[in-house]
């Protein structure tokens, strides 16, 4: 394989569809229907017990922040009101957007909403496109989510902690929906009669920010753009520290969620943040499972799946070395062991020859 | 049209969903929360993913693979990325046996 073409039209989105890749079947655990209904099984108050405290903090950081704004005492609270703001908001948005937060959908709604104005994610576009990263998780050309493209480069990946990357597409993104169109991508993973709920999606968005600058240059203070905006940038480096683990280093283009996502142990901090998202290969084998039963799904299924990292400086002792080598040699990446108890690895699905039975 | 026998009613607990495979086409049928039977097609209409594999819900039927959600008595898509309905067929129940109109 040569350099690869991650652009949604290009030579590898070709060959993914000619080599069974795009929408393929993918390997599942097998996992008794009564016990699969169970974890599948929706309620409304692990969600509204977190929501209200996400929200609550949010207020009560941002509250003493203006207290002591501008001192530099504020800086703690900016940072915590950040996290919340431009990481939390991530994984609400991911959890919202599969509908499995809360049993009632016009909550899951709700807060899909107000995590996508945070995240700077139009609301319309990305249900669409981590619709194709489920269809296609990590097939080059297929996944327009990929976080970690090969070769990494150590620059981009640098600034992706601070938001930067992500900004600088979101906002010329949402002025070019705004003024009534998509890009050519875009239109490859929104069906047409969605197509205008990202533009008035965008309109209103655009409304807000120019209120918010509006009212930072009346006041003469940023004060206004560290509640609304810059908190996407300033608080962005959670949801990259842990979001960098959920397929860095592991394989592309193969049809096994053990063999291309990572499930890693952390602290129970950073899994309120993430929202329990640490158990990704689950998490990807069966989306339906809401964040919290993930941790049961994990005891019923890890004999089947590599053993997860222990935490998340052990993930990354694990991923570094192999982006590093990704840097040399893009055709690198960690295969990791199953345990004796796993079923192997569908070896004829990956391009290898299909063992003797 | 031919009535066909798919499965005994049993076989399908209350507000759940089975898979049945007939002449090369896969079905989903469920058993609702007031206890009447319904069929449609088997495979979201969203992308290929078999409906039985998801989560019955009331009256509603969420696709395992993108959480597109359908009304299973009527078809109708409710929640994207489903958009296009899907096709329901007549159900009947004759000595405890679910028969589907193909």
């Amino acid at each position: 394989m040569g350099k690869r073409d991650y652009s949604m039209h290009g030579t590898d989105a070709a060959r993914a569809v000619e080599a069974g890749l795009a929408a393929a079947e993918w390997y599942h655990t097998d996992v008794p229907r009564k016990e699969m209904k169970a974890l599948m099984t929706r309620a409304d108050q692990p969600a509204l017990r977190d929501t209200a405290l996400l929200f609550a903090a949010m207020i009560g950081f941002a509250a003493a922040g203006i207290a002591l704004w501008p001192s530099w005492a504020s800086a703690p609270f900016w940072l915590a009101y950040g996290v919340l703001y431009g990481s939390a908001m991530d994984s609400r948005w991911h959890e919202c957007g599969h509908g499995t937060a809360f049993k009632t959908r016009w909550m899951n709604d709700a807060l899909y909403q107000v995590a996508s104005f945070c995240m700077m994610r139009n609301p319309t576009t990305w249900r669409w496109s981590h619709a194709r990263h489920h269809t296609d998780t990590i097939i080059v050309g297929r996944d327009p989510e990929i976080a970690i493209m090969r070769p990494p480069e150590v620059l981009k990946l640098a600034l992706a902690f601070i938001g930067l990357r992500d900004v600088a597409q979101a906002i010329p993104r949402m002025l070019l929906n705004a003024s009534g169109r998509l890009h050519p991508d875009e239109a490859t993973w929104i069906p047409e009669q969605e197509q205008p709920k990202a533009i008035r999606a965008a309109r209103v968005w655009v409304r807000i920010y120019a209120a918010t600058i509006a009212l930072a240059l009346w006041t003469g203070s940023f004060l206004p753009l560290m509640l609304v905006g810059l908190p996407r940038i300033y608080g962005a480096w959670h949801h990259v520290l842990t979001g960098f683990l959920q397929h860095g280093g592991l394989a592309d283009n193969v049809i096994d969620h053990r063999l291309n996502s990572r499930t890693v142990y952390m602290n129970p901090v950073s899994r309120f943040i993430y929202w329990n998202m640490n158990y990704h290969v689950e998490h990807h084998m069966f989306p339906m499972v809401p964040y919290h039963a993930l941790p049961a799904l994990h005891e019923k299924i890890k004999h089947d799946l590599p053993a997860p990292n222990r935490s998340m400086p052990d993930a990354w002792r694990e991923m570094w070395p192999a982006l590093r080598r990704q840097m040399q040699n893009e055709e690198y990446f960690l295969e990791r062991a199953l345990p004796p108890t796993a079923k192997p690895y569908r070896l004829a699905l990956h391009g290898a020859p299909v063992p003797a039975e | 049209m031919p009535w066909i026998d798919a499965c005994a009613a049993d076989d399908i607990d209350e507000e759940d969903v089975i898979r049945f495979d007939h002449d090369g086409r896969s079905f989903a049928l469920y058993r609702s929360p007031d206890d009447s039977f319904h069929c449609t097609d088997g495979i979201c209409s969203h992308e290929h993913a078999y409906l039985a594999e998801g989560l019955v819900m009331g009256y509603e039927i969420e696709c395992p693979k993108h959480n597109g959600v359908f009304d299973y008595r009527t078809g109708a898509a409710k929640r994207a990325p489903a958009c296009d309905d899907l096709r329901t067929y007549p159900v009947k129940i004759e000595a405890g046996r679910v028969l589907v109109e193909l």
